[in-house]
């Protein structure tokens, strides 16, 4: 349903992405991973038409999204950026309730519907009892959750992820995860989310995208994705893969890398040497 | 179960006090509505001559024509009310352009409004100081001039606040300059000048409130119009779009109404322009940030504010008059800085 064919784009003279080509079925959890600098938040920011593309197009069911009114690709797509801001005095229910802009008229009144969407969204992101709370007094998690209410309030059917866990803690970073999880499973909405760590990733998606110099390295199950020589490959790292068997996907540890044991060992005996 | 009991306690202490939150905005708008009426009331009841609060009254409704009444109607009403509607112009330009470059230090004065509209105004009066009737309409375009080539100069793939606010600084300090060298050049012409850089009412009649009132009326029904978007705006760019708003064409139309807005009432009164920087923030300390409240507050508050410090300007050293330029700003910074410190509660930040 979401479509990039031929995607070129970039900042300025500097590409970032080269003729990219990919496909998102709908239904689908897609995490996108990939090495500082590979074009992971600029792929998604041309998703969200948030950045022009320099060359090829973004198909939203059939159509390129620079052609479509931008209010009815708001009503299937939404954004979560990675560290988006709020006025202090707003409350919880004010930022939900801007989700229904892409569905109001030029005088921006809200009707009976749209107060059960923002009901319906509030509980979905399961933040009831926060509802009339300053988003400034949130905790990280909190706040997140705020964030996806707000998306949900646009009734979309594809939802954009920055890096949502970013800054939080593991707790809340959970939280969010289980949450997205259940918003794909339960509500069947197409989660496409850029995440740091692979581990979540592998975790939490039906398909992984890596990209590395702008360019699609590999996509595949969490299982194909999540071994020795891709990530060595993509990362250069070395790791070692194990299969977590409660939640049936694969994890892995680091043991070794750009500046493995030997090398750091080294190093300490040169130092040795200088403090002598 | 005793985590929910907790929980629902909770939600119906925070919808208590979202209630009075409301209630808390209404009275202020309220109130200001009030200073607005007194100050226009106090504006035209005081003066260099002295007329009771009973003849004001007699002399607006009966419609004889005593001294009084040529007094009132033809100097103070007028007067008055080009005060007024200044102030609700310079205010909500203030408040629009803080809004939409999310930046507290935004004014009129970035977007070269004031240095334009006065590199204008100081040609005609210094160069040709026959023609000082057209200060107002080449002041006008001077200030329009200044916002297209400031914007334009900024543009790059679209408009970046940061880039727009920059390009505004070295264009005013560039016409700043133009300014300063025709004061040095024609030094015996600079007193003419002053008035126009302060801001001042001085007799201003009902032509001004002519040219005045078709630009505010329609200013401050747009803006109205704009509260939803502007408050999107201050959600970032990126979310916005993703809201399905047209950022950039709606920056240009915010941008493009403060400007016109700002023109306007500097082309009329002088270079006011510390109103459009102080009065948004005075109002957003005392109502929040929610422009659904804070456009019509500060409209109030910038109007009730100008009209009260013209007032005191006109009676302090009766008979001489202050420029409200001067006035406003004695006042109004100390207000300001007092608010900044916490003098008024912040009920809505709480």
């Amino acid at each position: 349903m979401l479509k990039a064919e031929d995607l070129s784009t970039g900042y300025g003279d500097n590409l970032v992405i080269k003729e990219l080509l990919l496909e998102i079925k709908e239904g689908d959890m897609v995490t996108i991973i990939g090495g500082n600098g590979s074009g992971k938040s600029t792929l998604l920011k041309s998703f969200s038409r948030n950045l022009r593309p320099l060359g090829g197009s973004i198909y939203l069911d059939g159509k390129s999204i620079f052609k479509q009114d931008t209010k009815t690709i708001a009503r299937k797509l939404a954004i979560l950026p990675q560290s988006p801001r709020v006025p202090g005095d707003f409350t919880v229910r004010d930022l939900v309730s801007y989700g229904r802009q892409p569905y109001l008229g030029w005088t921006g009144h809200m009707g009976q519907k749209d107060y059960e969407v923002i009901d319906w969204a509030v509980s979905a992101a399961r933040i009831d009892y926060l509802q009339h709370r300053l988003v400034s007094t949130l905790s990280g998690g909190e706040r997140q959750r705020a964030w996806l209410a707000l998306a949900l309030a646009q009734q979309p059917r594809i939802l954009l992820l920055d890096e949502p866990t970013t800054f939080l803690d593991i707790g809340c970073q959970f939280e969010v995860l289980e949450l997205v999880k259940s918003l794909n499973g339960r509500l069947g909405i197409t989660i496409v989310m850029v995440l740091h760590d692979i581990n979540q990733a592998a975790r939490y998606s039906k398909s992984i995208v890596v990209l590395k110099n702008g360019k699609i390295y590999m996509k595949g199950k969490p299982e194909e994705i999540v071994t020795e020589k891709v990530l060595e490959a993509v990362f250069d790292v070395k790791v070692r893969v194990f299969k977590d068997t409660d939640n049936n996907c694969p994890y892995f540890i680091p043991v070794g890398g750009r500046c493995d044991l030997k090398r750091v060992t080294d190093l300490q005996d040169k130092n040795n040497i200088l403090r002598r | 179960m005793y985590d929910k009991a907790i929980k629902a306690v909770k939600a119906r202490q925070a919808k208590e006090s979202i209630r009075k939150k409301k209630e808390y905005r209404l009275t202020i708008l309220l109130v200001l509505f009030v200073l607005c009426i007194l100050s226009l009331v106090l504006s035209v009841s005081f003066g260099a001559f002295k007329i009771s609060l009973t003849d004001v009254v007699r002399a607006i409704i009966h419609g004889e024509e005593t001294t009084n009444r040529q007094i009132i109607w033809n100097v103070r009403l007028p007067r008055t009310l080009v005060a007024g509607f200044t102030g609700i112009c310079l205010s909500l330009s203030g408040v629009m352009l803080q809004g939409v470059m999310n930046n507290p230090l935004a004014s009129p004065g970035i977007i070269g409004v004031s240095s334009g509209a006065g590199l204008a105004a100081v040609i005609i009066l210094v160069v040709m100081p026959d023609y000082y009737y057209l200060v107002t309409p080449f002041a006008f375009i001077g200030a329009l001039g200044a916002t297209v080539l400031i914007y334009f100069l900024a543009w790059k793939n679209g408009i970046n606040p940061m880039r727009l606010i920059l390009a505004g600084v070295a264009v005013s300090a560039f016409l700043g300059a133009g300014i300063n060298a025709l004061l040095v050049f024609y030094p015996d012409r600079v007193h003419g000048v002053v008035w126009f850089m302060v801001g001042g009412l001085a007799a201003r009649t009902w032509k001004h409130f002519h040219i005045l009132w078709p630009y505010t009326l329609g200013g401050l029904c747009t803006a109205f119009l704009l509260t939803q978007k502007l408050n999107i705006l201050m959600l970032g760019d990126e979310v916005a779009t993703g809201l399905g708003l047209k950022v950039e064409r709606t920056r240009m139309v915010l941008i493009g109404l403060a400007s016109l807005l700002a023109a306007t009432a500097v082309s009329v009164v002088g270079l006011l322009g510390f109103v459009g920087l102080i009065v948004p923030h005075m109002t957003r300390l005392i109502i929040g940030s929610d422009h659904k409240y804070l456009i019509p507050a500060t409209a109030m508050w910038g109007a009730a504010l100008l009209m009260a410090c013209d007032t005191f300007a006109r009676v302090v050293m009766d008979p001489v008059e202050i420029p409200v330029g001067i006035v406003m700003a004695a006042l109004g910074a100390p207000f300001f800085l007092y608010l900044l410190r916490g003098g008024i509660k912040r009920n809505v930040k709480s």
